[in-house]
């Protein structure tokens, strides 16, 4: 662990796990959706349903989705101000497989029509793994530049992608690859050390097979 | 590279001829990239938002739970109180540890040191030293770095969370790193800054973790008071000359080990030990 892991993080109480990873499980699936939330419907499991009140669970992660980051003194404010920003909540419960115990399940739907479902867990201190988008897995820390592309699973897809990260100078700190059969749908994960240009995203968008692309920026 | 032992620290500080926090601040250069300006800047805005939660405290605020606040509030006023069998220095520690503990509990902005749990023990012992010894801040910023350097090895060999290891974990880890920097604020060298440690962990060994309704506010915010006074009279017995019988290094191995032997039950799991008591159970509504 590095020094300032244990003098620090600044953050608003009162857990680093059911607050502050909750803001930031928000936080990174704001960002995916990449436009402003018109709709959150929020699903809380295990520990997250059951001490998720008394922690402020519920305002933690509306307040990631607002794009707040986990020391923004407005986290507990912040179902009031979604609500000034148009943004329509709801809360509920579900049970979810095979899943920490730390789990949320976020239905959000954009002004722009993107839609995005994400499964995120909080798994003590304040970090986060994505476990889920739009129903196939990911793992993801939203610690680095991250690249998620679904696509039909046929060849060629995974040299496509590696290749223009390449050819933009952009190193692979760590790659996943999940389909839900074979020639079905698949899901790459890139975690990556450099940003990927925007034009580079655009590109892989418009290619055959390529359904869906989801980048995670730290900027 | 995280140290894995206190003696590490303390080879590498008589080897070089450096002090102890200087040995830390070195570490954290290497490791994160940063010039020591950078790392030493870092830390200084740490502690000021340690002086700012510590301001900020709401004598009104209530946690959602309804279980806290007001009690920081209640010290103060004692504070004030003529006739009082505790001297201001401990007195204010005390206020300063449950305002701490407290305004994390209200979701108010504070600094995790290890963990929000235990949050108020490191600001409630360095803020009253900078007021009442009239320190620089400078000197504070050097403290953090010993308590950092303490807090590197606990979390390397033993543990600093409550789910992992119990309470002593937290609370015991927090207590533990306030003692060595008082130490080192108070002018001991570096075999009186790791016993300060040794001891202070010594009376915390094996505290379980059995916060009410799995929230992190019974027991937690006035065991942060117990840390810190633990920690203060720790350093003090270290200052005075008093050695550990068990080496510090040991002693962090025991914890380690208590730290396994814990049952699940008792940490942080709210099956067990105060969590379940009559009272506890009324009190809290799923
Ligand atoms: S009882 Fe548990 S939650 Fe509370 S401070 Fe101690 S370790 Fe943290």
């Amino acid at each position: 662990m590095q020094l300032f892991d244990i003098i620090g993080p600044i953050m608003v109480g009162p857990s680093s796990s059911h607050t502050a990873g909750a803001v930031k499980i928000g936080y990174v699936a704001g960002k995916l959706l990449d436009e402003p939330i018109s709709e959150a419907i929020i699903l809380l499991h295990g520990s997250f349903l059951a001490t998720g009140k008394g922690h402020g669970t519920d305002r933690a992660l509306i307040a990631g989705l607002l794009g707040m980051e986990p020391d923004d003194s407005r986290i507990p404010n912040s179902i009031e101000i979604a609500k000034d920003r148009g943004m329509d909540i709801q809360f509920g419960e579900i049970s979810l497989k095979d899943a920490h115990p730390n789990s949320v399940l976020l239905k959000l739907t954009g002004k722009y029509g993107r839609s995005l479902d994400i499964i995120g867990e909080s798994l003590g201190g304040s970090i986060i793994n994505i476990s889920s988008i739009d129903g196939l897995s990911a793992n993801f820390s939203g610690d680095y530049p991250t690249l998620i592309v679904h696509n039909m699973d046929q060849p060629g897809h995974v040299a496509e992608v590696t290749s223009m990260l390449s050819h933009k100078s952009v190193n692979i700190s760590s790659m996943q690859l999940y389909r839900e059969s074979r020639g079905g749908n698949a899901v790459m994960v890139l975690e990556c050390d450099q940003e990927i240009p925007t034009q580079a995203i655009e590109w892989l968008k418009k290619l055959e097979g390529v359904e869906k692309v989801t980048y995670y920026s730290l900027k | 590279m995280s140290f894995k032992m206190l003696s590490d620290i303390v080879n590498e500080s008589n080897q070089k001829q450096i002090a102890f926090w200087e040995v830390v601040l070195n570490d954290d250069c290497k490791n994160e990239g940063l010039s020591k300006d950078e790392s030493m800047k870092r830390m200084s805005d740490i502690y000021l938002a340690m002086k700012e939660a510590d301001l900020n405290y709401d004598p009104n605020a209530l946690s959602s739970s309804g279980m806290t606040g007001g009690d920081g509030a209640l010290l103060e006023k004692h504070r004030m109180q003529p006739n009082r069998l505790i001297g201001d220095f401990l007195t204010k520690v005390m206020e300063k540890a449950v305002k701490m503990g407290e305004s994390n509990a209200c979701m108010k902005r504070i600094v995790a040191a290890p963990t929000a749990g235990s949050c108020g023990v490191i600001p409630a012992v360095l803020i009253t030293y900078e007021e009442e010894r009239k320190v620089s801040v400078n000197k504070i910023v050097e403290a953090l770095y010993v308590a950092g350097g303490i807090g590197e090895v606990l979390a390397e060999s033993a543990e600093i969370s409550g789910a992992k290891g119990g309470c002593q974990a937290e609370i015991g880890s927090a207590s533990g790193m306030a003692a060595g920097a008082i130490a080192y604020l108070e002018g001991g060298d570096n075999e009186t800054i790791v016993h300060a440690v040794a001891l202070a962990l010594k009376n915390m060994l094996g505290l379980t973790c059995d916060p009410v309704g799995g929230l992190v506010e019974v027991p937690c915010v006035k065991r942060n008071v117990s840390g810190a006074v633990n920690a203060i009279i720790s350093s003090q017995m270290a200052i005075a000359g008093i050695r550990s019988r068990i080496p510090p290094d040991e002693v962090i191995d025991s914890m380690r080990r208590i730290g396994n032997l814990i049952p699940e039950c008792l940490k942080e799991t709210s099956k067990e030990g105060l969590a379940i008591t009559a009272t506890a159970l009324k009190t809290v509504v799923h």
